[in-house]
């Protein structure tokens, strides 16, 4: 409490944000959720905080408390939230936020003018039927005196700033006329338009390709010197914490573990949490392949030679054709027994077209998908019929991104895991629940869960019991379309290494599709990397991922943020220029 | 329309019969003597022993020309009957519309918004209530009551004096005092449904992140709700507008005999129990190309209020 009066009476001094005992509950009584739960912390004039923590941690909601727009039922309980603006700091008095009514005029003019927020989701994050401008210059009119025309020349100027090209243009596009990155861009324009003191970003390039990231850290840092603004980042992805903290708070379970300088959280962190979040990414930044004996023979499973996937032009209603869009652009490859192969690439590039392809969920327009089937005769499942499909079937399996989606949730995981057994009619009754029970098992998951459904398991588990269904059938290949992505860090290397294992166990081989260049760095010995449906570098994992030869690779390896709060790799990233002409393929 | 008018003349054929066996068997009931040869006579004069493509096209033909046919029932031209009927529809069926407009969009923004409150659920069971309750019994309630305790007759559209009497400022008062009772039975019928489509909408749209961007540049909840979900859970809403017309036409026979209406819902049925077939043929063919007219509305309004729908 002393401290408390001393900061007080000194002033505001560094301090633009002083967070004090914050509670936000969800609900009244005693079965109230305390999504925040006596958290403290304080945010530096001009500096960079970010919070990190898994998703349910509190830190969106930590976030939301501090403008009062917390959705209902949740409510700030207890606590103080200082705000010492330009104002409060002549006075000597810090306006404590959360004593305003969620509605009161005080706490309107706060939001979006002192300060301002940005979200994940870009695309549902702004109105689907208003036009940008519309949405920027509102912000402008609400807080300050200026008459429509002034509004929209700033909105222009301010579209300017974050870089959208030709922005007298853009600023009368709607959202869905923006790719991802620049609706984000929009998104930090609007942010900006008022000057804002502090700058609260949730999440704001979890949804966005890595390169693109890159472009939003390092605009956010750039603008962040430009206005002198302070920045409350919010995020679960450590390596972007790495790269933009001042100071790192760790939440867990509503709970501040840990709050300090940056170097301090990464290099000597006090709590086991904070140890085991840091540790999962920088395990990422090496290959578990070196640890383990290779698994890789020189016999030939997969041979993809020249595959094309395109999609013809399609007509529009008024006779306007449009391009055919090559979806898959002569791609080859190879895939070894008991290989590991990555298939890297940003949204669009056809990663996922490829795997597609490859189990014939899709079509390909043309080429050849060489498989050799475990009785060694080759067939080539570019135009393999139905029962010779269904043979191979068997033998590759997919595992899916959303471990929640990706299950039946009225099935019991029993079901789940049986029904392939069940479907190719290789197990029935008695035998079929031992050989679920044993797939359970194999992954991690005790046999006794075979009664229970999917919504009793976390995400980890799911993905766990996606990949039991996928052995079933004891496949020779597995192809993992983003099988870790929706999981959190700590979970991902857990899945990889169950993957590593039942390859050793089973002798499986893989091909990983990913955007995460970590998550290939760790698993696969050798990596294609697309681009607008190209594979335009294959090698070696371990040499693509530090001296790639090709411009987009350079352009997209030197785009992931890495763990050492030292070496900001974003800010001397290399960008790729084709990124400026979309649709021109690379040469 | 081609298609629709073939239809409409095939379906108005199917009944077994034609004008001249109802009309015989009415006679028939009212003691009257119809001979076959009466009966033959007649349909040679009205054409209807011709094959039934030849009389799909005599009346098409006509129909293009403007001329709907002759009702043999009401011996009358089909056009004549059909002006002031319809006429008097739009009318009603337009201030329905409104009303119940009027009555679901505030209802419905409030119902969403203080969702769970006690006003919410009296609104929805008053909602459910009027939907499952038929209008006609309403309409038969109201009448009593307006008897009883205003001593007034509210039947019709018009009082005796002004109902055949020209247009006049009077007769148009006449017809307002005399059209709240069953724009009322009517709209709060249609608003019912409409109340439960836009609470259902806004919901889906309060929690979207946009508003939440919305609610942290510093709006007003009230004008961030009219401006973003509001506006958005609209789109859903005006595409409804297609089917209200016909839907109000058709679906209001009952409430319009109880009330004894001179809108086009009781000629429509009286026509077809009749089998006055270039009548009803036209009423058939009207209400279609309102139908088509209200969707076409529809899309243009939803194209104005829509721009992912303009692109596309």
């Amino acid at each position: 409490m002393a401290d408390n009066v001393n900061t007080n009476s000194r002033g505001a001094g560094d301090v633009i944000l002083d967070v004090r005992n914050l509670k936000t509950h969800f609900g009244d009584d005693d079965k109230a959720v305390r999504a925040v739960d006596d958290i403290s912390f304080k945010l530096q004039r001009g500096k960079t905080l970010c919070i990190v923590g898994e998703s349910g941690s509190g830190k969106s909601v930590t976030a939301r408390s501090i403008l009062q727009i917390v959705d209902y039922p949740g409510k700030i309980y207890g606590g103080e939230i200082l705000y010492w603006g330009d104002q409060q700091v002549k006075s000597g008095q810090p306006l404590d936020l959360a004593q305003l009514h969620p509605r009161s005029k005080q706490i309107r003019s706060i939001r979006g003018h002192e300060i301002a927020m940005i979200f994940q989701e870009p695309m549902t994050s702004l109105s689907p039927i208003h036009t940008i401008g519309s949405q920027i210059s509102e912000a402008i009119l609400l807080h300050q005196n200026v008459d429509k025309e002034e509004a929209r020349a700033r909105s222009i100027e301010l579209l300017r700033r974050v870089e959208i090209p030709n922005p007298a243009v853009a600023i009368d596009k709607y959202t869905f006329e923006y790719s991802g990155g620049m609706r984000q861009r929009a998104m930090i324009a609007m942010a900006l338009a008022c000057n804002p003191k502090i700058l609260i970003a949730d999440e704001p390039t979890t949804a966005l390709d890595v390169t693109t990231q890159a472009e939003i850290l390092a605009l956010i840092k750039e603008l962040q010197q430009a206005y002198g603004m302070s920045v409350l980042f919010i995020t679960h992805d450590m390596g972007v914490v790495a790269e933009i903290a001042d100071e790192i708070g760790v939440m867990k379970n509503g709970k501040m573990l840990e709050f300090g300088p940056a170097e301090q959280i990464f290099y000597t962190a006090q709590h086991d949490y904070t140890k085991e979040l840091i540790d999962s990414v920088r395990k990422l930044e090496t290959s578990a392949r070196k640890a383990r004996k290779s698994t890789i023979t020189d016999k030939k499973l997969l041979e993809v030679r020249n595959v094309s996937k395109i999609y013809p032009s399609r007509k529009s209603f008024l006779g306007k054709a449009s391009d055919p869009f090559k979806a898959l652009d002569n791609v080859s490859l190879d895939l070894y027994e008991g290989e590991n192969l990555g298939i890297v690439g940003e949204s669009g590039s056809g990663k996922t077209t490829m795997g597609n392809c490859l189990i014939r969920v899709l079509e390909p327009t043309s080429g050849e998908i060489l498989f050799k089937k475990s009785n060694g005769n080759i067939s080539d499942l570019a135009k393999a019929g139905k029962s010779e499909l269904r043979q191979v079937h068997r033998e590759i399996r997919m595992v899916f991104q959303d471990p929640f989606a990706s299950l039946n949730p009225r099935m019991t995981i029993g079901q789940i895991v049986g029904e392939p057994l069940l479907v190719s009619g290789l197990a029935s009754g008695k035998e079929l629940r031992e050989r679920v029970g044993k797939l359970l098992e194999t992954v991690g998951i005790p046999s006794a869960a075979m009664e229970r459904y999917p919504h009793a398991f976390s995400g980890g588990q799911r993905q766990r019991i996606g990949i039991a269904r996928s052995l079933a059938l004891n496949p020779r290949l597995i192809i993992a379309d983003e099988a870790t992505s929706a999981l959190d860090v700590t979970l991902r290397s857990q899945v990889l290494d169950l993957m590593l294992d039942l390859q050793e166990k089973l002798g499986l081989s893989y091909i990983l599709i990913s955007h995460d260049i970590g998550v290939i760095r760790y698993f696969c010995d050798r990596v294609a990397v697309m681009y607008k449906g190209q594979i335009v570098e294959t090698g070696e994992a371990g040499l693509i991922c530090s001296t790639p030869e090709h411009p987009y690779t350079k352009a997209l390896i030197s785009a992931v943020p890495g763990t050492h709060p030292r070496d900001k790799r974003i800010v001397n990233r290399h960008r790729y220029v084709a990124d400026a002409a979309p649709g021109k393929a690379v040469a | 329309m081609f298609l629709v008018s073939l239809t409409v003349f095939v379906l108005i054929q199917l009944p077994p019969g034609d004008f001249v066996t109802s009309w015989a068997a009415q006679a028939a009931a009212a003691g009257e003597e119809v001979t076959p040869a009466m009966m033959e006579e007649m349909r040679r004069r009205f054409g209807l022993d011709q094959p039934l493509i030849v009389q799909y096209f005599a009346w098409i033909g006509g129909v293009v020309r403007g001329d709907f046919g002759y009702s043999f029932e009401w011996n009358a031209p089909v056009v004549t009957l059909l002006g002031e009927r319809m006429g008097l529809t739009l009318v009603v069926t337009v201030s329905t519309l409104i009303l119940s407009w009027c009555i679901a969009l505030p209802v419905g923004i409030y119902s969403a918004v203080r969702r769970y409150s006690l006003l919410d659920y009296s609104f929805t069971f008053i909602a459910f209530v009027s939907l499952a309750v038929p209008g006609f019994l309403i309409a038969l309630i109201l009448m009593y009551m307006s008897v009883k305790m205003f001593n007034a007759d509210v039947t019709g559209l018009f009082s005796p004096e002004y109902a055949n009497a020209p247009w006049s400022w009077g007769r148009v008062k006449d017809l307002l005092a005399h059209m709240w009772i069953p724009v009322i039975i009517l709209g709060t019928e249609a608003s019912a449904s409409l109340i439960r489509i836009m609470r259902a909408n806004l919901i889906d749209q309060l929690h979207m992140p946009y508003v939440v961007t919305a609610r942290a540049k510093g709006l007003t909840e009230t004008k961030l709700l009219l401006k973003y979900p509001v506006r958005i859970a609209l789109n859903p809403f005006v595409s409804t507008l297609g089917w209200t017309v016909p839907r109000l036409v058709s679906g209001a026979v009952i409430v319009s005999i109880v009330l004894n209406m001179p809108i086009a819902g009781p000629m429509l049925m009286q026509s077809l129990l009749s089998q006055d077939i270039y009548l009803s043929g036209a009423f058939l063919l009207l209400l279609c190309l309102m139908t088509v007219i209200g969707t076409l509305l529809s899309d243009i309004l939803l194209v104005v209020l829509d721009p992912r729908i303009r692109v596309q």
